[in-house]
């Protein structure tokens, strides 16, 4: 077998190119709000996520973060606003369809298949490329099992990259927290995303972890090229992985800049410390 | 150190993801099947043909099917003995509206007529899960059964109300109706089977397997990585459907040759399916035909020991076996959730690993 | 009043107390189910099993007659005498609370923190145990049972309906089932007494506290084990009672039983959880079921009491999955 030196670069992307340029914007929310019988959690907030870069979505606990990512991949129906990703305009859509357009994400509270392994975890994460129809596949030798074939090396290559060839047939419920959340990073990778939304991939990680994690949410970013979104509390990592950050509070949009700039920001400062909303 | 896999190396993703990876077990299989194929054949007789060996092989293929439905997509059906009765049903209106038809074409025909109403009552899925779901497909047993007893069409305005198989060759033999020969009939059983369990092993390796476990253990997180529910859920539907219903076909033409719908496919049948899948283990192909081994060959052993070895009556024996099928169910559940085929691979594990303790 | 108005009343009524019946058994369902979580499908072979008993203590019979005959070769059925009933249902009282604390020592224990759905299946299991294991101790022939409450057509009911009727018409009154009505008086006295019970007693308080909240009603102190074995004791109760209407309705045998798969959709219609829900919903589906038997049945060739009460729980769920009571579902992730 080959000896993969920077097996990176044999992962390769699938997906067509959709003609969106780096830097240009590849998703616009726009005057989105959404609540919950009559709770408010998403109240009128708009921004974009450009092509090629990383964005953080910032704010304390319950400003909304993850509602905005479940809005964004369609798990939520927001009352108001819209939702453009490459140019295509929408409401509401159903998650999987999100899926099929090219949105993967990995989840705050681990969402894994428990009663499957790490190597049949990631490879539903190609669930979206694969497309063998129900007769193929009931016959398996030929299409079915070349196709199989194909997505296996693809699979492998990501096991290589994010280092968990070890565990490749082991069940995931087995696995140590950290290693868990890789492999939820792997399946979201093998659907070859266009847009990534990471969901506090780093909590509850220690150092040396998050230091791996954040190698790799790089790698992904300056390799494959894949925009992504990601929410996270440690504000370390947020100012040195990020390009953009916006930040939330009470499910308003309080900030909206470079790490810089959200740093100086006075509102920003404000939510952080605690200082009331009526002062 | 007959079970080892050591120096049994891969060097490519296909011989990695073969059904049988280790050479000795690939043998065992096969040697398994040479014997089934090429050597019961000559020893059956009617008695084993009638008590053991088509029911065994008939349960195998309603097990299956439930086990698609359950232990790989996690939708709880106890609507198993109704689905029976539309493929039996549909086995019968084929077999007298086509009597040329060979009963490979019927039994499969009679799977996808099932498949079809599989998928009917499959769609309240879509909406409900659980144990809500699982009542939703009692309403489906009760609902198939009063219709196949009401409407006489089904059973060509039978005066008995009854369905009884005329008879049916294969390559000359007869496999259906009263004169049919014991080792025809187990042979196109066992043919059927073998065919569709190899099937049923390729779909659920694949995409299609992948998704329908991944509704199985977390249906929202799946829909998020891009599997269709509706999709999903229907086609396990589909295909559950599909061989309980070719299961119902041979039960009724090449089992029974004569059946009544409420006795033959009532809610007990949908029950026992269901417990073979459990006893088996949840998601297995291997522990669909364990639990049904388990559940056909366990009543005829306590049927040989208690009435015919120490002399008891017959409806003393049976509360006697069905107190024990009980019991054996919640002991599977306490002891062993995964079933029978997590005991079989412990004891592989063991296997190999012998005569080391670690 | 025209006879038809009349017929309709009638049938409605008796819908209402065969909803009672549903709902007797629903009630011994959903207690379970809010204290652990466990949809109890032995709810059924529960009130068989109490029927039996019951029927055995009140004639006497020795328990496991037909095994000891096999085994040893005798010829023993009864011990000569019987009990007054009241003692027998003390004493099947009794053995009811044995029951459960037995499953809890030998199921329930063993089986906590798995799915909802795998305990589900065991009490399938359960079911099937104490069907074989009932018809082993007592016999699987039918028995009648008779505690002494009044049964048959009450004639002065159907005199004061038959005033009713326009006169000259054809109309011979309205037939009730006394077993009905006492029936339905003492489900009215059970529930009553369930609700005080629940509110105003110390167990009671425990109860609702577990069906809230397991971590947080064990961390106050509360042992999960001990409020199990109440519950199940409970809704052995409740069995006994279920089984002691419908047994002395339609004698005592396997059928019984099947109760259980009557009170299913009326816990789809009231929700899993909510004691008002199973006592509506069975009204529900008890009038449903014999308006439909009596109107729609004809139509479709009749017999449909068997599903007509399922599609109407179905159809229901597809509006409103979370049924009558239940709060609406907030997916997360």
């Amino acid at each position: 077998m080959n000896v993969h030196l920077n097996p990176v670069n044999e992962f390769r992307m699938t997906r067509p190119d959709d003609g969106i340029a780096r830097g240009a914007p590849l998703l616009v929310a726009d005057n989105i709000s959404l609540s919950f019988g009559g709770v408010k959690a998403i109240t009128d907030i708009s921004f974009d996520i450009r092509k090629g870069e990383i964005r953080a979505i910032i704010g304390p606990n319950g400003a909304g973060k993850t509602s905005m990512l479940n809005v964004i991949n369609g798990f939520y129906h927001p009352q108001e606003g819209t939702i453009t990703f490459r140019g295509e305009r929408r409401s509401r859509m159903r998650p999987h369809v999100a899926a099929h357009q090219g949105i993967a994400r990995t989840f705050q509270n681990i969402a894994l298949f428990k009663g499957m392994s790490v190597l049949d975890n990631i490879m539903t994460g190609r669930i979206t490329l694969q497309h063998r129809n129900l007769f193929w596949q009931a016959l398996w030798n030929g299409p079915a099992e070349r196709e199989e074939l194909e997505h296996r090396e693809a699979v492998e290559h990501i096991i290589d990259f994010l280092e968990i060839e070890h565990i490749r047939k082991t069940p995931v419920g087995r696995l140590p927290y950290g290693l868990q959340k890789r492999v939820e990073l792997g399946r979201a990778l093998a659907a070859e995303p266009a847009l990534l939304l990471l969901d506090e991939p780093m909590a509850g990680m220690n150092l040396e972890e998050k230091e791996d994690m954040s190698r790799f949410v790089l790698d992904v970013n300056q390799q494959f090229g894949t925009t992504i979104a990601l929410i996270e509390h440690d504000m370390g990592v947020v100012m040195d992985l990020s390009d953009r950050v916006v930040v939330l509070d009470y499910g308003r949009k309080i900030g909206d800049g470079t790490p810089d700039d959200v740093r100086n920001n006075q509102d920003v400062i404000d939510a952080y410390l605690g200082v009331s909303h009526d002062a | 150190m007959l079970y080892r896999e050591a120096g049994d190396f891969k060097t490519t993703y296909a011989s990695d993801q073969q059904t049988f990876p280790i050479k000795s077990e690939r043998a065992l299989f096969w040697l398994f099947m040479a014997a089934a194929f090429l050597i019961v054949p000559f020893l059956i007789n009617d008695y084993w043909n009638k008590a053991v060996l088509m029911p065994l092989l008939i349960y195998c293929m309603a097990a299956l099917g439930l086990n698609i439905l359950v232990g790989y997509c996690g939708q709880v059906s106890l609507g198993t003995g109704g689905f029976m009765a539309v493929g039996a049903y549909a086995a019968y209106k084929l077999m007298t509206a086509f009597p040329w038809m060979d009963q490979f074409s019927v039994t499969i025909l009679a799977g996808f007529v099932t498949a079809g109403v599989g998928i009917l009552f499959g769609l309240p899925s879509l909406r409900i899960k659980g144990f809500y779901l699982a009542v939703a497909t009692l309403a489906a047993q009760f609902f198939l059964v009063w219709m196949f007893n009401k409407f006489a069409w089904f059973y060509n305005y039978s005066a008995s109300g009854q369905i009884t198989a005329p008879e049916r060759t294969i390559f000359g033999y007869a496999v259906t109706g009263p004169s049919s020969l014991p080792w025809a009939t187990y042979l196109f059983g066992l043919t059927l089977l073998f065919v569709f369990g190899w099937i049923a092993r390729n779909l659920t390796r694949g995409r299609l397997g992948r998704s329908w476990m991944a509704i199985r253990d977390m249906d929202i997180a799946a829909e998020i990585i891009g599997v269709s529910p509706l999709k999903a859920k229907l086609s396990a539907f589909a295909v559950s459907s599909f061989y309980i219903g070719m299961a119902g076909a041979m039960f009724f033409a090449n089992y029974l040759g004569a059946a009544e719908v409420g006795e033959a496919f009532g809610i007990d049948k949908s029950f026992l399916v269901l417990f073979m899948v459990i006893i088996g283990g949840l998601g297995s192909i291997l522990g669909s035909f364990l639990g049904a081994a388990f559940l056909v060959l366990l009543p005829v052993l306590l049927k040989n020991l208690m009435v015919d070895q120490l002399g008891w009556v017959t409806d003393l024996a049976a509360h006697v076996q069905i107190m024990l099928v009980g019991g054996l169910i919640v002991f599977f559940l306490i002891v062993e959730p995964h079933g029978l085929a997590q005991l079989w691979r412990l004891t592989k594990e063991k296997l190999r690993l012998w005569p080391f303790p670690y | 009043m025209n006879p038809a108005i009349l017929n309709f009343i009638e049938i409605f009524m008796n819908g209402l107390m065969a909803g009672i019946m549903y709902s007797l058994v629903a009630l011994g369902f959903v207690l379970i189910f809010k204290a652990s979580g466990i949809f109890n499908f032995a709810q059924g072979v529960m009130a068989l099993f109490a029927a039996l008993t019951l029927v055995g203590f009140m004639t006497g019979q020795v328990p496991f007659a037909h095994l000891i005959n096999a085994i040893f070769g005798t010829e023993v059925h009864t011990w000569g005498a019987g009990m007054p009933a009241l003692l027998a249902i003390l004493l099947t009282m009794v053995v009811m609370i044995a029951l459960a604390w037995l499953i809890e020592r030998y199921v329930l224990k063993h089986l906590v923190n798995q799915e909802p759905i795998i305990l589900f299946m065991a009490t399938i299991g359960l079911a099937y145990f104490l069907e074989g294991f009932g018809d082993l101790m007592w016999g699987s022939d039918v028995k009648t049972l008779d505690v002494g409450l009044p049964s048959g057509g009450s004639f002065w009911w159907e005199d004061v309906t038959r005033e009713w009727a326009a006169a000259g018409s054809q109309y011979y009154g309205m037939y009730i089932d006394l077993l009905d009505v006492s029936a339905t008086i003492i489900a009215i006295v059970l529930v009553t007494a369930l609700t005080l019970f629940s509110q105003y007693t110390a167990t009671g308080r425990a109860l609702r506290a577990v069906a809230d909240d397991h971590q947080a009603a064990m961390s106050v102190g509360i042992s999960l084990r001990r409020i199990w074995v109440i519950v199940w004791s409970i809704s052995g109760f409740v069995a006994l009672v279920a089984g002691i209407m419908w047994g002395s309705k339609s004698g005592v045998q396997f059928s019984l039983s099947l109760i259980a798969l009557k009170a299913l959709p009326v816990l789809i219609l009231g929700g899993f959880t909510s004691i008002p829900g199973a006592i509506i919903g069975g009204l529900i589906i008890g009038v449903g079921e014999k308006l439909a038997e009596a109107y729609v049945g004809p139509l479709v060739g009749g017999a449909i009491e068997n599903w007509f009460a399922y599609v109407v729980a179905l159809a229901f769920l597809l509006v409103r999955p979370q049924g009558l009571f239940g709060d609406k579902i907030i997916e997360r992730i």
